[in-house]
Protein backbone atom coordinates (compact mmCIF):
# COMPACT_ATOMS: atom_id res chain seq x y z
CA UNK A 1 0.00 0.00 0.00
CA UNK A 2 0.86 3.45 -0.24
CA UNK A 3 1.50 5.52 2.78
CA UNK A 4 1.58 9.37 2.60
CA UNK A 5 3.77 11.08 5.28
CA UNK A 6 3.84 14.87 6.33
CA UNK A 7 6.32 17.30 7.10
CA UNK A 8 8.04 16.75 4.76
CA UNK A 9 5.32 15.07 2.21
CA UNK A 10 6.06 12.27 0.70
CA UNK A 11 5.09 8.65 -0.37
CA UNK A 12 6.44 5.37 0.61
CA UNK A 13 5.51 2.09 -0.24
CA UNK A 14 4.26 -0.72 2.36
CA UNK A 15 3.89 -4.23 2.04
CA UNK A 16 0.40 -4.95 3.55
CA UNK A 17 -1.31 -6.56 5.42
CA UNK A 18 -0.35 -4.92 8.48
CA UNK A 19 -1.95 -3.48 11.47
CA UNK A 20 -1.60 0.54 12.29
CA UNK A 21 0.75 0.05 15.83
CA UNK A 22 3.36 -2.46 13.38
CA UNK A 23 3.44 0.23 10.37
CA UNK A 24 4.69 2.86 12.88
CA UNK A 25 6.91 0.82 14.56
CA UNK A 26 8.49 -0.27 11.02
CA UNK A 27 8.51 3.71 9.68
CA UNK A 28 10.26 3.72 13.13
CA UNK A 29 7.32 6.79 14.24
CA UNK A 30 6.17 6.96 17.54
CA UNK A 31 2.48 6.35 18.36
CA UNK A 32 2.47 9.41 20.76
CA UNK A 33 3.70 11.74 17.93
CA UNK A 34 0.90 10.49 14.98
CA UNK A 35 -2.13 9.32 14.41
CA UNK A 36 -3.20 7.15 11.25
CA UNK A 37 -6.00 7.90 8.74
CA UNK A 38 -7.00 5.02 6.34
CA UNK A 39 -9.66 5.75 3.49
CA UNK A 40 -10.05 9.08 5.30
CA UNK A 41 -10.93 7.61 8.56
CA UNK A 42 -9.14 8.04 11.90
CA UNK A 43 -8.38 4.14 13.10
CA UNK A 44 -6.78 2.87 15.99
CA UNK A 45 -3.75 1.07 16.97
CA UNK A 46 -4.83 -2.99 16.34
CA UNK A 47 -6.31 -2.07 12.75
CA UNK A 48 -5.03 -3.85 10.49
CA UNK A 49 -4.64 -1.88 6.96
CA UNK A 50 -4.87 -3.99 3.63
CA UNK A 51 -3.10 -3.42 0.52
CA UNK A 52 -5.34 -0.87 -1.41
CA UNK A 53 -6.03 1.27 1.53
CA UNK A 54 -5.45 5.06 1.39
CA UNK A 55 -3.38 5.32 4.50
CA UNK A 56 -2.05 8.68 5.77
CA UNK A 57 0.56 8.69 8.83
CA UNK A 58 0.14 12.70 10.53
CA UNK A 59 2.30 13.62 12.66
CA UNK A 60 1.42 15.79 15.39
CA UNK A 61 4.06 17.16 17.25
CA UNK A 62 3.89 21.21 16.92
CA UNK A 63 7.26 23.54 17.66
CA UNK A 64 6.32 26.81 17.91
CA UNK A 65 8.45 27.54 21.42
CA UNK A 66 6.19 30.90 22.58
CA UNK B 1 -10.58 -2.42 19.94
CA UNK B 2 -13.91 -1.12 21.34
CA UNK B 3 -15.38 2.09 22.90
CA UNK B 4 -14.94 2.29 26.41
CA UNK B 5 -18.34 3.78 26.44
CA UNK B 6 -20.49 2.15 23.97
CA UNK B 7 -18.40 -0.96 22.61
CA UNK B 8 -18.56 0.47 18.92
CA UNK B 9 -15.82 0.68 16.92
CA UNK B 10 -13.35 2.57 18.44
CA UNK B 11 -11.43 5.22 15.93
CA UNK B 12 -8.26 6.00 18.79
CA UNK B 13 -7.00 4.62 21.26
CA UNK B 14 -5.94 6.28 24.05
CA UNK B 15 -2.76 4.51 26.13
CA UNK B 16 -2.76 7.34 28.92
CA UNK B 17 -6.58 6.55 30.00
CA UNK B 18 -6.19 2.85 29.29
CA UNK B 19 -8.92 3.47 27.30
CA UNK B 20 -10.54 3.50 23.32
CA UNK B 21 -13.29 5.54 21.98
CA UNK B 22 -15.39 6.04 19.03
CA UNK B 23 -15.95 9.40 17.08
CA UNK B 24 -18.94 10.30 19.50
CA UNK B 25 -17.50 9.77 22.71
CA UNK B 26 -14.37 10.77 21.95
CA UNK B 27 -15.56 13.99 21.22
CA UNK B 28 -17.54 14.20 24.04
CA UNK B 29 -14.30 13.23 25.97
CA UNK B 30 -12.44 16.27 24.90
CA UNK B 31 -15.08 18.60 25.93
CA UNK B 32 -15.10 16.96 29.66
CA UNK B 33 -11.49 17.73 29.67
CA UNK B 34 -11.71 21.14 28.57
CA UNK B 35 -14.90 21.79 30.47
CA UNK B 36 -12.78 21.05 33.93
CA UNK B 37 -9.85 22.75 32.77
CA UNK B 38 -11.95 25.49 32.69
CA UNK B 39 -13.64 24.92 35.72
CA UNK B 40 -10.55 23.61 37.86
CA UNK B 41 -8.68 27.00 36.72
CA UNK B 42 -11.59 29.43 37.05
CA UNK B 43 -10.39 30.40 33.66
CA UNK B 44 -14.04 31.85 32.03
CA UNK B 45 -17.70 33.05 33.54
CA UNK B 46 -20.26 30.43 31.41
CA UNK B 47 -20.86 32.27 28.26
CA UNK B 48 -18.39 34.73 28.69
CA UNK B 49 -16.91 37.16 25.64
CA UNK B 50 -13.51 35.17 24.91
CA UNK B 51 -10.71 36.50 22.42
CA UNK B 52 -8.87 32.95 20.51
CA UNK B 53 -5.80 33.53 19.17
CA UNK B 54 -5.77 31.58 15.97
CA UNK B 55 -2.86 30.26 14.01
CA UNK B 56 -4.70 27.89 11.28
CA UNK B 57 -2.81 24.98 13.21
CA UNK B 58 -4.96 21.93 15.52
CA UNK B 59 -4.79 23.57 18.71
CA UNK B 60 -6.13 26.94 17.85
CA UNK B 61 -8.83 25.55 15.57
CA UNK B 62 -9.88 22.96 18.65
CA UNK B 63 -10.00 24.93 21.22
CA UNK B 64 -11.85 27.64 19.49
CA UNK B 65 -14.73 24.48 18.27
CA UNK B 66 -14.59 23.46 21.69
CA UNK B 67 -15.21 26.64 23.14
CA UNK B 68 -18.04 27.51 21.32
CA UNK B 69 -19.05 23.87 21.48
CA UNK B 70 -19.26 24.87 25.37
CA UNK B 71 -21.67 27.83 24.87
CA UNK B 72 -18.97 30.62 24.87
CA UNK B 73 -18.95 33.69 23.17
CA UNK B 74 -15.44 33.21 20.81
CA UNK B 75 -14.25 35.33 18.35
CA UNK B 76 -10.50 34.69 16.48
CA UNK B 77 -7.64 36.91 15.90
CA UNK B 78 -5.45 35.79 13.12
CA UNK B 79 -1.78 37.57 13.37
CA UNK B 80 -0.26 37.20 10.13
CA UNK B 81 3.86 36.71 11.02
CA UNK B 82 5.22 36.67 7.45
CA UNK B 83 6.60 33.70 7.43
CA UNK B 84 6.11 32.74 3.22
CA UNK B 85 4.23 30.16 1.91
CA UNK B 86 3.02 28.90 5.58
CA UNK B 87 2.00 32.03 6.66
CA UNK B 88 -0.16 32.41 3.60
CA UNK B 89 -1.85 28.68 4.28
CA UNK B 90 -2.07 29.66 7.99
CA UNK B 91 -4.30 32.05 7.02
CA UNK B 92 -6.06 30.44 4.51
CA UNK B 93 -6.55 27.63 7.30
CA UNK B 94 -7.88 30.34 10.02
CA UNK B 95 -10.28 31.72 7.19
CA UNK B 96 -12.17 29.25 5.83
CA UNK B 97 -13.07 28.07 9.61
CA UNK B 98 -14.47 31.21 10.02
CA UNK B 99 -16.13 31.41 7.62
CA UNK B 100 -17.61 27.90 6.97
CA UNK B 101 -19.00 28.43 10.50
CA UNK B 102 -20.15 32.10 10.42
CA UNK B 103 -17.70 33.43 12.79
CA UNK B 104 -15.90 36.73 13.44
CA UNK B 105 -11.99 36.71 12.95
CA UNK B 106 -10.34 39.64 13.38
CA UNK B 107 -6.79 39.95 11.85
CA UNK B 108 -3.92 41.93 12.08
CA UNK B 109 -0.35 41.47 9.70
CA UNK B 110 3.45 42.11 11.27
CA UNK B 111 4.34 43.31 7.99
CA UNK B 112 1.21 45.48 7.03
CA UNK B 113 0.47 46.89 9.95
CA UNK B 114 3.95 47.07 11.13
CA UNK B 115 6.56 46.76 8.97
CA UNK B 116 8.21 43.94 9.39
CA UNK B 117 7.90 40.27 9.84
CA UNK B 118 9.61 37.24 11.49
CA UNK B 119 12.14 36.39 9.62
CA UNK B 120 13.63 39.89 9.37
CA UNK B 121 13.22 40.11 12.78
CA UNK B 122 15.06 37.55 13.68
CA UNK B 123 17.59 38.50 10.72
CA UNK B 124 17.94 41.87 12.58
CA UNK B 125 17.59 40.91 15.96
CA UNK B 126 20.25 37.95 15.68
CA UNK B 127 17.86 36.02 18.05
CA UNK B 128 16.04 32.68 17.01
CA UNK B 129 12.58 33.48 15.27
CA UNK B 130 10.65 31.95 17.87
CA UNK B 131 11.85 34.75 20.33
CA UNK B 132 10.77 37.67 18.08
CA UNK B 133 7.52 35.87 17.06
CA UNK B 134 6.53 35.04 20.81
CA UNK B 135 6.76 38.35 21.88
CA UNK B 136 4.74 39.94 19.04
CA UNK B 137 1.83 37.82 19.00
CA UNK B 138 1.61 38.23 23.30
CA UNK B 139 1.99 42.09 23.18
CA UNK B 140 -0.45 42.10 19.88
CA UNK B 141 -2.97 39.96 21.21
CA UNK B 142 -2.76 42.03 24.54
CA UNK B 143 -3.63 44.78 22.38
CA UNK B 144 -6.39 43.35 20.27
CA UNK B 145 -8.26 42.37 23.49
CA UNK B 146 -8.12 45.65 24.98
CA UNK B 147 -9.34 47.67 21.71
CA UNK B 148 -12.09 44.77 21.29
CA UNK B 149 -12.90 44.82 25.28
CA UNK B 150 -12.32 41.12 25.51
CA UNK B 151 -11.63 40.76 29.09
CA UNK B 152 -10.00 37.48 28.29
CA UNK B 153 -7.71 35.84 26.12
CA UNK B 154 -7.59 32.12 25.06
CA UNK B 155 -5.11 30.24 23.53
CA UNK B 156 -4.60 26.64 22.21
CA UNK B 157 -1.14 25.50 24.47
CA UNK B 158 -2.14 22.10 25.39
CA UNK B 159 -0.79 19.17 27.71
CA UNK B 160 2.40 18.45 25.25
CA UNK B 161 3.25 22.18 25.11
CA UNK B 162 3.43 22.54 28.40
CA UNK B 163 5.15 19.61 29.91
CA UNK B 164 7.95 20.79 27.58
CA UNK B 165 7.72 24.06 28.70
CA UNK B 166 7.89 22.65 32.27
CA UNK B 167 10.92 20.18 31.65
CA UNK B 168 13.07 23.01 30.36
CA UNK B 169 12.15 25.18 33.28
CA UNK B 170 12.75 22.79 35.54
CA UNK B 171 15.97 21.42 34.14
CA UNK B 172 17.20 25.56 34.62
CA UNK B 173 15.31 25.68 37.99
CA UNK B 174 13.60 28.76 37.09
CA UNK B 175 11.84 30.11 39.37
CA UNK B 176 10.23 32.81 37.53
CA UNK B 177 9.27 31.10 35.05
CA UNK B 178 8.02 28.19 37.05
CA UNK B 179 6.18 30.73 39.01
CA UNK B 180 4.33 31.92 35.89
CA UNK B 181 3.51 28.62 34.17
CA UNK B 182 -0.35 28.40 34.99
CA UNK B 183 -2.85 27.66 32.63
CA UNK B 184 -4.81 30.77 33.75
CA UNK B 185 -3.41 34.12 34.36
CA UNK B 186 -5.39 36.65 36.05
CA UNK B 187 -5.65 40.23 34.29
CA UNK B 188 -3.18 42.86 35.72
CA UNK B 189 -2.22 46.09 34.94
CA UNK B 190 -3.46 45.86 31.32
CA UNK B 191 -3.15 42.97 30.17
CA UNK B 192 -6.18 40.80 29.92
CA UNK B 193 -6.66 37.59 31.47
CA UNK B 194 -4.81 34.69 29.86
CA UNK B 195 -6.15 31.34 29.48
CA UNK B 196 -4.93 27.89 28.18
CA UNK B 197 -8.53 25.27 27.98
CA UNK B 198 -6.66 22.57 26.34
CA UNK B 199 -4.11 21.88 29.08
CA UNK B 200 -5.34 18.95 29.71
CA UNK B 201 -5.51 17.93 26.09
CA UNK B 202 -2.55 15.84 24.67
CA UNK B 203 -1.56 17.37 20.76
CA UNK B 204 -2.44 13.30 19.91
CA UNK B 205 -5.61 14.32 21.38
CA UNK B 206 -6.23 17.76 19.42
CA UNK B 207 -5.68 16.31 16.53
CA UNK B 208 -7.73 13.60 16.24
CA UNK B 209 -10.25 15.78 17.50
CA UNK B 210 -9.77 18.24 14.56
CA UNK B 211 -10.10 15.14 11.91
CA UNK B 212 -13.19 13.60 14.25
CA UNK B 213 -14.61 16.90 13.79
CA UNK B 214 -13.60 17.72 10.26
CA UNK B 215 -12.14 20.59 11.03
CA UNK B 216 -9.63 21.21 8.37
CA UNK B 217 -6.50 22.45 10.28
CA UNK B 218 -3.07 23.30 8.54
CA UNK B 219 -0.76 20.20 9.08
CA UNK B 220 2.43 21.84 7.95
CA UNK B 221 4.67 22.94 10.59
CA UNK B 222 6.60 26.64 10.94
CA UNK B 223 9.56 25.73 9.06
CA UNK B 224 10.89 28.28 11.77
CA UNK B 225 10.66 26.14 14.79
CA UNK B 226 12.23 22.83 12.88
CA UNK B 227 14.88 21.53 15.28
CA UNK B 228 14.59 24.23 18.53
CA UNK B 229 14.82 23.13 22.29
CA UNK B 230 11.10 22.77 22.74
CA UNK B 231 10.86 19.98 20.15
CA UNK B 232 13.50 18.51 21.80
CA UNK B 233 11.79 18.64 25.39
CA UNK B 234 8.75 17.12 23.39
CA UNK B 235 10.52 14.42 22.17
CA UNK B 236 12.30 13.32 25.25
CA UNK B 237 8.91 13.61 27.12
CA UNK B 238 7.15 11.28 24.51
CA UNK B 239 9.92 8.66 24.98
CA UNK B 240 9.40 8.39 28.10
CA UNK B 241 5.47 8.44 27.66
CA UNK B 242 5.67 5.68 25.37
CA UNK B 243 7.15 3.13 27.93
CA UNK B 244 4.97 4.75 30.71
CA UNK B 245 1.37 6.18 29.88
CA UNK B 246 0.21 8.96 31.51
CA UNK B 247 3.76 10.55 32.61
CA UNK B 248 2.85 13.97 30.66
CA UNK B 249 -0.35 14.42 32.50
CA UNK B 250 1.32 13.16 36.03
CA UNK B 251 4.09 15.89 35.28
CA UNK B 252 2.45 18.36 34.35
CA UNK B 253 -0.87 18.18 36.00
CA UNK B 254 1.41 17.20 39.61
CA UNK B 255 2.82 20.25 38.94
CA UNK B 256 -0.22 22.47 38.78
CA UNK B 257 -1.67 20.51 42.01
CA UNK B 258 1.49 20.10 44.01
CA UNK B 259 4.64 22.41 43.28
CA UNK B 260 2.37 25.59 41.65
CA UNK B 261 0.74 26.33 45.20
CA UNK B 262 4.73 26.45 46.80
CA UNK B 263 5.85 29.20 44.18
CA UNK B 264 2.57 30.97 44.70
CA UNK B 265 4.55 33.60 47.08
CA UNK B 266 7.33 33.92 44.23
CA UNK B 267 4.52 35.00 42.00
CA UNK B 268 3.18 37.38 44.13
CA UNK B 269 6.23 39.22 43.99
CA UNK B 270 7.06 38.89 40.27
CA UNK B 271 3.73 40.93 40.12
CA UNK B 272 4.88 44.14 41.12
CA UNK B 273 6.78 46.98 39.86
CA UNK B 274 4.92 47.16 36.06
CA UNK B 275 5.10 50.64 34.51
CA UNK B 276 3.88 52.08 31.25
CA UNK B 277 5.70 52.14 27.61
CA UNK B 278 6.86 55.88 27.04
CA UNK B 279 5.59 54.82 23.41
CA UNK B 280 2.77 52.42 23.13
CA UNK B 281 1.54 52.75 26.97
CA UNK B 282 2.07 48.73 27.07
CA UNK B 283 2.35 47.62 30.61
CA UNK B 284 6.15 47.32 31.02
CA UNK B 285 9.20 46.56 33.96
CA UNK B 286 11.04 49.49 31.22
CA UNK B 287 11.08 52.70 30.19
CA UNK B 288 9.78 51.00 26.21
CA UNK B 289 8.28 47.58 25.92
CA UNK B 290 10.12 45.13 24.42
CA UNK B 291 7.83 45.50 21.50
CA UNK B 292 8.01 49.05 20.98
CA UNK B 293 12.10 48.14 20.94
CA UNK B 294 11.81 45.76 18.19
CA UNK B 295 9.93 47.87 16.10
CA UNK B 296 13.02 50.29 16.23
CA UNK B 297 15.05 48.13 15.48
CA UNK B 298 13.56 46.75 12.51
CA UNK B 299 12.18 49.77 11.05
CA UNK B 300 13.40 50.73 7.51
CA UNK B 301 14.86 47.02 7.20
CA UNK B 302 13.96 45.41 3.85
CA UNK B 303 12.03 41.95 4.24
CA UNK B 304 14.29 39.06 4.98
CA UNK B 305 13.56 35.71 3.03
CA UNK B 306 12.58 32.96 5.23
CA UNK B 307 15.48 30.75 3.27
CA UNK B 308 17.94 32.96 4.49
CA UNK B 309 16.78 32.58 8.07
CA UNK B 310 17.68 29.12 9.76
CA UNK B 311 17.10 28.34 13.00
CA UNK B 312 19.53 28.95 15.71
CA UNK B 313 20.11 31.28 13.53
CA UNK B 314 21.48 33.99 11.96
CA UNK B 315 22.49 34.97 8.76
Amino acid sequence: MKVLLRNPRREVEVEGPVRVHALLARLDLSREGHLVICNGTLVPADELLQDGDEVEVRPVISGGAT
Amino acid sequence: MKCRVCRGPAVIDLPRHNANFCAEHFVKLCRDQVAKAIADHAMLTPGERVLVAVSGGKDSLAVWDLLLELGYDAEGLYLGLGIGSYSEASAVAARSFASARGLVLHERSLREDYGYDVPTAAAVTRRVPCSSCGLSKRHLFDAAAADGGFAVVATGHNLDDEAAVLLGNSLRWDLDYLARQLPALPARDGFPRKVKPLVRLTERETAAYCLVRGIDYLVEECPMAAGNKHLGYKAALNGIEERSPGTKAAFYLGFLDRMAPLLADHAAIDRTGLGRCRTCGAPTTGEVCAFCRLLEQTAGHEPVPVELVRRGGRR
